[in-house]
């Protein structure tokens, strides 16, 4: 009986070798994709302009109702909300686009399923690019409100453990959820290649990013307590803010613990739910022929 | 079949000059309207997560204690960018994806019309986008209970017609100028996506922004277009609006002209560079 290949694997130490492997590579490509098609200065513009102008739209919109009541406690609520959302759209962006990409642009998906990688490890290199370029964004957007619009920001009080344990575990959970993304994305055409855009874009309205969860209607507010990013948001704006986050009171029954089980117990369901999406959207990939598939219509 | 029937060698009549121009339009609009009855995802993808991504907006003005006409704004905004997207990606995008998928060699080769192309996908792109922008508009609207005070339709129904013409004749302008571009064009596209909302008002009335800045941001036809849309719809539109109806849309009209113009001239332009400098067939990738 012939060895099977190391990415097929069942010895964990090979298969985590493989993945690492794998993930190493792709954030290696994903970077030269994502950066070096023009010059370090614009390239660094096009990062800031972006989430810049997402900014903009909510501070305008408060701006024009309120008069220009910065200091009230539901601007930096929104504010910080908004700015850490970029992460969203970013990771599951990151990841679930290089299914397309590889697909339809490159055309290179058939020799990387051929290859001996571990796919959804790939998918995952494949986000860091779009993280790191998020995390530009997320500092710029930060910097401009506390410079500009008076977001209260100080370093002494920010709970720096608190938060980057959630910033870490956040980004987790994204990645997984881009996870499943990417297995979708192995099935649908090519023009909605901002599936990952667009699920950020619904979300928005579920995880009280940009508002409490309280102007939902009441039948709608389960949903938003079933997302992790509802979770997320919070402990990241106590972290930063501590006693204002505390003033709005959508989670304020809960400890900073309790959050942080959450989080972590909602991550791991969001990991199992990407491993059975994998499976199915795989295996219906292979069975209709669709991994070569081109929809440029 | 009589005997006389023709023999099946004989040459196949062929269209020319502007019943050519006709069947290319229609030959390119007719994958873009029924590709998109055969992927029935869009209706998930465009317009439902389009709804919720809305309705986020719609919830920050509740939030904050907005006047209940603003939610309508964000309604008809929100519409509204389904047009806006499909310009960036299915239009100003498209002869550099067509390009990569080698298209665009062939339909240079082909005995037809580069404007008729780039109108087939217009209008194709105009139908299928009108879908999933009705939709949003419909279901927003009802959810939200917006509440419509429609002065005139006819001119309600001009201006829309006069924005989508000078939004897409942008689009086929740009799309020339996109030809040149390698994976810049994709990152271009995404680039003019969050900064266009906010020069262009989708989200609050662009008189907001000032008076110079919404100048500015009236060569992207949509600025004025929702303007003189809003002013039409709502009771509040005139007073929160940027300039009056009638100016609005004579300036669309000349945008409309212009646009269309320069794409003709810059697609024979690019043409002819891209030709000259071998990138027809260039991927840059």
């Amino acid at each position: 009986m012939s060895t099977p290949p190391i990415y097929q694997s069942t010895n964990l130490p090979k298969t985590l070798s493989a993945a690492w492997r794998s993930f190493r590579i792709a954030t290696w490509l994903g970077w030269q994709i994502e950066s070096n098609w023009t010059d370090p200065i614009l390239f660094a513009i096009y990062s800031m302009l972006k989430p810049l102008a997402s900014a903009a739209i909510l501070v305008v919109m408060y701006g024009v109702i309120t008069n220009g009541q910065f200091e009230n406690p539901i601007f930096p609520y929104i504010y910080l909300g908004n700015a850490f959302y970029i992460y969203v759209g970013a990771v599951m962006t990151g990841v679930s686009w290089a299914v397309i990409d590889d697909r339809e642009h490159y055309r290179t998906l058939k020799y990387i399923y051929v290859a001996p990688i571990r796919l959804p490890a790939y998918w995952l290199g494949r986000g860091v690019a779009r993280f790191l370029t998020g995390s530009f964004a997320v500092l710029i957007t930060l910097a401009a409100g506390v410079l500009f619009l008076h977001v209260p920001f100080h370093p002494a009080r920010v709970d720096w453990p608190l938060f980057l344990l959630s910033l870490m575990l956040g980004v987790v959970m994204l990645a997984l959820m881009g996870l499943v993304l990417a297995s979708i994305s192995l099935m649908i055409a090519h023009h909605f290649f901002l599936i990952g855009e667009a699920v950020a874009g619904a979300l928005y309205l579920l995880s009280g990013a940009i508002f409490p969860l309280e102007v939902l209607p009441p039948w709608l507010r389960p949903l938003g307590f079933a997302m992790p990013i509802t979770y997320w948001l919070e402990l990241l704006r106590r972290s930063l803010l501590g006693d204002l986050a505390r003033g709005f009171p959508t989670l304020s029954g809960f400890s900073n613990g309790q959050l942080l089980g959450i989080l972590a117990g909602l991550s791991v369901l969001f990991g199992l739910l990407a491993a059975v999406t994998y499976r199915l959207c795989d295996h219906q990939a292979r069975e209709k022929g669709l991994i070569d598939q081109t929809t440029n219509y | 079949m009589s005997s006389e029937a023709r023999p099946f060698f004989a040459p196949v009549p062929k269209a020319s000059g502007w019943r050519l121009f006709l069947k290319t339009v229609v030959a390119r609009a007719y994958p873009r309207v029924i590709g998109q009855q055969r992927e029935r995802s869009w209706l998930f993808f465009d317009v439902f997560l389009s709804i919720l991504a809305v309705s986020a907006y719609v919830f920050v003005y509740r939030a904050i204690g907005a006047p209940e006409e603003y939610v309508g704004f964000v309604v008809v905004g929100g519409a509204m960018t389904a047009f806006w997207l499909n310009v960036l990606w299915s239009m100003s995008s498209q002869l550099y994806w067509e390009k990569e998928s080698g298209n665009l060699a062939l339909y240079i080769m082909a005995p037809n019309s580069m404007m008729a192309i780039l109108l087939g996908m217009a209008v194709g792109g105009i139908v299928a986008t009108a879908l999933r922008a009705a939709a949003i508009l419909l279901v927003g609207s009802l959810i939200f209970h917006v509440q419509y005070a429609v002065g005139s339709l006819p001119a309600l129904a001009a201006v829309f017609l006069l924005t989508l013409a000078a939004l897409y004749g942008l689009g086929m302008m740009s799309a020339s100028l996109f030809l040149l571009w390698g994976r810049e064009a994709w990152h271009l596209a995404n680039l003019a996506q969050e900064p266009i909302y906010l020069l262009s008002g989708f989200y609050f009335p662009v008189k907001n922004l000032g008076f110079w800045v919404a100048v500015a941001a009236s060569i992207i036809p949509l600025t004025l277009g929702l303007d003189a849309m809003r002013q039409l719809l709502f009771p509040s539109g005139a007073a929160l609006g940027f300039l009056t109806v009638p100016v609005e849309v004579a300036v669309l009209a000349v945008l409309c002209v212009l646009f269309l113009v320069a794409a003709r001239w810059l697609l024979g332009y690019m043409e002819r560079m891209a030709i000259r400098e071998g990138r027809l067939l260039e991927s840059r990738r």
